[in-house]
């Protein structure tokens, strides 16, 4: 009796487990036929014309419907009116945002996880470091206008091209910092107490090794020799000025987090722009002498499961209208000197946002991996 | 999360199953469902984690990512694991005890033991952003008990200005308050049957003989809950060495390693290092192996009596 009632169960479990499995099995596979009539061309297509041109690029991407990207918080350098603006644009094509407050680590680990999967992401905004180590994941492909981005800003092939960069700034909430800070040294006066924040840990996040590298350059080293920054670290630590949390839109509109050094375009959406879910107070200041950027590149994934919408994407980005929106979050776009030349760009926005810095540090493949070594040895201890 | 049953009186007995050879040939059946899952999903994605850490970027096999476990800044960070997850066991144990010992003073069925009862199962799995965001609101530096401190004149208290480093629960030692908040619901949960088990015929007993309170919980009490206790606590302890989601939340610069675990894996800055993780995995078992061994052996001595 008692055996019967476990080949029972037995079965069932079974049985369970098999419908499940060709549930799965048959809706994936009619996702995967709708696209896959023109995805043989747009796979591997380096241009619009390759496909046809920009109508039968459209059209194929209406075909696919879909657009999976990652790692774009929507208050990052307004990726919120960015992807808004696309799907109004081409309103057959729905976009999924995988994982917005993710790192470019995580934008490779998820295109290998989920090879040939429908979820894979299709295009990447992703760090230097990172791409250099992946650069078999991106397939190539040149925008319409490929010639308005300066040469040293893309890969001759067009596997990767620069898209927008920020400079480092401080961010500070004016109701409670009362004068505004003109130096980095300033950061350690008693005003700052447990108030001084940076986006995660130097030795895991860009963002956070970059508030490291500005302070280095603000306070007397290089891009060559980033020590003098974690030595501020450390001083700023030992003030009981260091807030050991990673500041969100949401800490700074609560005032948990007063004072953060990240991006500009990242400090400015959090102040006004940021509007009922920002905080007005918060204002953005970045230091004189060396600024520091980074630019981030835009790729688009070998393996893209909708590598037409994925293409029009990039099409998208590179035009005027979303190069003035970087441009208005405060990111400096690639196109914008082509821009200013062809007086497409914005120049109300450019005026309030400020003219490019002629002369920033950008730190080179070498000095980054240099820093990082650094990183991994000094940091823990200057800030532990 | 580790699971230590810890039976209050083993049977001894030879169970039941054995009468029957027929039977015994397909009770195992029962156990394959589970036996799978186990399999599918425990064993196999450890190994594979662990054996990660066994090849370099290229796929090729390697013992140099070994040489983590020199870093001073990973010794640190195992340093920090092991004692927060030891004081918390500890402090979790010792009060989830207590609340214990007062509970047995209720009806069982009455209103307040329901209450406790549900509430620590609740609690025991209340961590997370939900509980790190809880203890932000309380103790961060908007918390309402810090904001509370300051305004009756205490401007640098112990919650915002902790040994002068800033927020007390943004470093790691204040992990040991969000974590107690998980770790004694989990010790009322697994200690409270143990405790029941407890016949007041034995404190009798004792009375008659002429023993005092005093001598019935060193000569009787303490030594029946011996092994349920150091059983929990080594729960306790797995459950804190494990925990991730809280600390991701409240710190940003690791100083635990499932947070340089996390560092290994996602780093944008030190790159191709994510086989590193694999052999901190392997330094987290290789501590729970040398707990669970300190655990046997203490137990059985804890449970030396029964034999």
């Amino acid at each position: 009796m008692i055996s019967k009632r476990y080949f029972a169960g037995v079965a069932i479990a079974a049985a369970v487990a098999v419908s499940l499995t060709a549930c799965a099995g048959s809706n994936s596979g009619t996702a995967g036929s709708t696209s896959s009539v023109n995805a043989k061309t747009a796979k591997t297509a380096t241009s619009a014309k390759d496909v046809g041109g920009m109508d039968a690029l459209v059209k194929a991407a209406n075909a696919e419907g879909q657009l999976n990207v990652i790692t774009l918080p929507p208050s990052w350098a307004n990726y919120g009116k960015i992807i808004a603006g696309f799907e109004k644009k081409y309103p057959k094509i729905t976009i999924n945002s995988a994982n917005p407050d993710g790192s470019s680590a995580d934008e490779v680990a998820a295109a290998k996880a989920q090879k040939g999967q429908t979820t894979a992401p299709d295009v990447f905004d992703i760090g230097t470091a990172v791409l250099q180590q992946n650069l078999d994941l991106v397939a190539p492909y040149k925008v319409a206008n490929w010639a308005d981005i300066p040469t040293d800003f893309k890969d001759a092939d067009g596997k990767w091209y620069y898209d927008y960069t920020g400079l480092m700034s401080v961010g500070y909430d004016s109701s409670v910092i009362k004068t505004a800070p003109k130096k980095i040294d300033d950061l350690l006066g008693s005003a700052y107490k447990g108030k001084v924040s940076i986006k995660g840990d130097p030795t895991q996040a860009n963002e956070a090794a970059s508030a490291v590298y500005m302070a280095a350059l603000q306070s007397g080293g290089s891009a060559e020799d980033i020590q003098q920054g974690i030595d501020f670290f450390g001083k700023l630590k030992g003030a009981g000025n260091f807030q050991a949390v990673t500041p969100t839109q949401a800490t700074v509109a609560s005032g948990e987090t007063p004072v953060v050094i990240q991006w500009s375009y990242n400090n400015l959406a959090w102040g006004k722009a940021g509007g009922a879910s920002g905080n007005a107070n918060f204002t953005t200041v970045v230091f004189p002498g060396t600024a520091l950027g980074s630019y981030y590149n835009q790729a688009i994934n070998v393996d893209a499961p909708h590598p037409a919408a994925a293409r029009l994407w990039e099409e998208w980005i590179y035009s005027p209208e979303v190069q003035n929106l970087y441009l208005a979050s405060g990111a400096y776009p690639a196109t914008l000197t082509a821009m200013q030349d062809n007086k497409k760009v914005d120049t109300k926005v450019l005026e309030s946002v400020g003219a490019a810095p002629k002369d920033f540090a950008q730190l080179t493949a070498d000095q980054a991996t240099k820093a990082a070594t650094l990183l991994t040895s000094k940091w823990a201890a200057a800030i532990g | 999360m580790t699971t230590v049953a810890t039976p209050l009186a083993p049977a001894d007995t030879a169970s039941g199953a054995g009468a029957n050879p027929r039977r015994r040939s397909v009770v195992w059946l029962g156990l394959v469902p589970f036996a799978a899952y186990v399999v599918l999903f425990l064993a196999i994605p450890a190994i594979l984690a662990v054996g990660s850490g066994f090849f370099d970027n290229a796929g090729a096999f390697t013992f140099a990512n070994l040489a983590a476990f020199a870093n001073p800044n990973i010794l640190q960070s195992f340093v920090s694991s092991i004692w927060i997850s030891a004081l918390t066991a500890l402090l979790g144990a010792v009060i989830g005890a207590l609340v214990c010992f007062a509970l047995l003073g209720t009806r069982p069925d009455g209103f307040l033991r329901t209450i406790v009862d549900s509430a620590s199962s609740v609690l025991a799995q209340f961590g997370g952003v939900m509980l790190a965001f809880a203890f932000t609101a309380t103790i961060g530096t908007q918390g309402f008990i810090t904001t509370s401190l300051v305004h009756l004149g205490l401007a640098d208290n112990i919650f915002n200005s902790f040994d002068n480093k800033g927020t007390w629960i943004y470093q790691v030692s204040g992990l040991v308050i969000p974590y107690l908040y998980f770790q004694v619901p989990l010790m009322v949960l697994t200690f409270m049957p143990a405790m029941q088990g407890l016949k007041t015929t034995w404190a009798e007993a004792s009375a008659t003989l002429g023993g005092s309170r005093f001598t019935y919980w060193t000569r009787i009490g303490m030594p029946i809950l011996a092994p349920a206790f150091f059983g929990s606590l080594i729960l306790l302890f797995a459950n804190s060495f494990s925990s991730y989601a809280t600390a991701a939340a409240l710190i940003s610069q690791g100083g635990i390693i499932p947070l340089a675990i996390r560092q290994q894996l996602t780093s944008e800055t030190v790159v191709g290092v994510a086989n590193v993780a694999g052999v901190l995995a392997l330094g987290m078992v290789v501590v729970m192996i040398v707990l669970m061994t300190a655990y046997s052996a203490l137990q059985r001595r804890a449970s030396r009596w029964q034999r």
